[in-house]
């Protein structure tokens, strides 16, 4: 095991990694850019050191100086976090060769799935489904009419050098299509000199399903269910949940071995997360994968019992995985809502100074975040400043909590989403469960009541 | 005379317009940069850049006067 890890990241998530070594009675090298001198991961490792500067590609994507820390503070590992250098390959093989163990998988692994093309490859060989489509550009209407036979209706019109949505139609059938296609085709030829057309199959209702992944250098693989993460707003996620209040558990159970299946094939070791769309029938499809801990792992814990950090480190060290599948069990439910230095309608940054910050507590509650009372804001990074978790015995039990206990999560000085987001857990249809990557264009009024 | 405002908090990324250019309803103006977000403030009125209370790489605060349009 590890004596001494640096974490390479800021913010809630240092904290939150923080917080497993000391269990496991690690030491810990923070770093800190200007402008986080105050954060609270600082004052909670054990070791603390200043990287400088105020922007990432100054401070926290400073390579040289992270491992120039990392030889200086005498590290055995360091752990990436999520975001800034957790899903650079680069920086994973200049550790491996100053000999610092990268928490995460092998670099040749982390560029296959960085790059779109090569990794919906790589997926589709290993057995994942990929959003089906033509494998090239047509702009011959007999040959799309047979493609779109052997794709199915729906079915997603594209120009292949289009953008903007320009030369897209969404067509639901044979007749659709053939009064579709021409027109289309000309107007593409008009705007991008290419009348050459893409057919992909329609998601309807799509939702954000991943599969949260942990596997071990000895060939051991397991998937500690799913989250969903379908609320989102400019594409990022604002609210996730697991289990998926819309999954079967013959899906549940399909998703899971694909997505294990994909991890061995792929020699994959450490957690990952493999991201899926889902129709409203229950078919699922490759979007990305995510070679590293996600910002919402915390449901998983929730529901699993199983610490993903621990694990990660466990993994990195050489050890066995130390369940098999049989061994996990999904207990209750948790929603997990991240909290923005945002206007909660416009969803604009709004950075700031803090005059007070006050937490819902109890049971079930749990709190991710490395600000305190008076931090600064900075418009530097993410505007993510806190998640809050809670768990329960159900998902109506938990977004009952939620409504009772937001209110009383006060953040002074700045303005967040917190408006917002109990909008969204009270919203009818987000009881229901129908939740889709358009809820908030479909259900959330940009302006206040 | 209209000022325009910014729209958030955050520094001035780029100064798209000079003193004394003409522009309309619509047109950038300014681009703030905040929490890796890059935000435009758009022209509200026709008119000439009379002034430009900012320089590239200041921190504004939502709602300071950032162009005085004519």
């Amino acid at each position: 095991m590890f004596k001494k890890v640096l974490i390479a990241n800021r913010g809630e998530i240092a904290s939150r990694i923080i917080r497993t070594c000391k269990r496991l009675n690690i030491d810990t090298v923070a770093i800190y850019s200007d402008p986080d001198k105050d954060s609270l991961y600082v004052q909670e490792a054990t070791e603390c050191y200043p990287l400088g500067g105020t922007r990432v590609h100054e401070s926290y994507l400073n390579i040289d100086k992270v491992l120039q820390i990392a030889k200086e503070a005498e590290v055995d590992a360091i752990h990436p976090g999520y975001g800034l250098l957790s899903e650079n390959g680069d920086f994973a093989e200049r550790c491996a060769e100053r000999g610092f163990v990268f928490i995460g998988p092998k670099p040749s692994i982390m560029r296959k799935m960085g790059n779109k093309i090569e990794a919906r490859r790589t997926m589709e060989e290993a057995g994942v489904p990929i959003v089906p489509g033509t494998d090239a550009a047509t702009n011959d209407l007999e040959e799309a009419i047979q493609e779109a036979k052997r794709i199915g209706y729906p079915i997603m019109l594209k120009a292949a050098s289009g953008g903007g949505g320009i030369g897209m139609q969404l067509v639901q059938n044979e007749a659709e299509l053939m009064k579709a296609f021409d027109g289309n085709s000309k107007r593409a030829t008009m705007f991008f000199g290419d009348g050459t057309m893409f057919l992909e199959k329609f998601i309807e209702e799509p939702r954000h399903i991943e599969i949260q992944l942990l596997a071990d250098e000895h060939g051991n693989a397991v998937y500690l269910f799913e989250r969903e993460c379908s609320i989102q707003r400019r594409h990022q996620k604002v609210v996730e949940e697991a289990p998926s209040p819309f999954l079967s558990e013959e899906t549940r159970t399909k998703m899971g071995e694909v997505a294990v299946r994909a991890a061995l094939q792929l020699g994959y070791s450490n957690a990952g997360t493999i991201e899926f769309l889902v129709d409203a029938h229950e078919h699922f499809y490759f979007l990305e994968m995510n070679t590293r801990l996600q910002v919402e792992h915390p449901v998983t814990e929730e529901i699993t019992g199983v610490d993903l950090v621990e694990e990660q480190i466990r993994v990195a060290s050489g050890e066995p995985l130390r369940f098999r599948q049989k061994d996990l069990t999904i207990e209750g439910h948790a929603i997990e809502v991240r909290i923005y230095a945002e206007d909660p309608y416009t969803f604009y940054p709004a950075p700031g100074q803090l005059t007070d910050l006050q937490l819902p507590q109890g049971d079930g509650i749990r709190h991710e975040l490395s600000i305190h009372r008076t931090s600064t804001i900075s418009p530097f990074y993410d505007p993510m400043i806190a998640k809050y978790v809670v768990s329960g015995d159900s998902r109506d039990a938990v977004i009952r909590r939620i409504e009772e206990t937001l209110p009383t999560y006060k953040v002074e000085g700045i303005k967040t989403n917190i408006p917002m987001i109990y909008d969204v857990i009270s919203h009818p249809q987000f009881k229901a469960g129908r939740t889709t990557t358009n809820f908030v264009e479909l259900y959330y009024q940009n302006q206040p009541n | 005379m209209v000022e325009m405002k910014a729209n958030m908090a955050g520094s001035v990324w780029k100064i798209v317009v000079a003193q004394g250019d003409q522009v309309q309803d619509g047109d950038d103006l300014v681009i703030l940069e905040s929490m890796k977000m890059e935000i435009p403030i758009p022209a509200e009125a026709d008119g000439v850049v009379k002034e430009i209370k900012v320089a590239e790489g200041d921190f504004v605060n939502e709602g300071d006067v950032v162009v005085v349009i004519e």
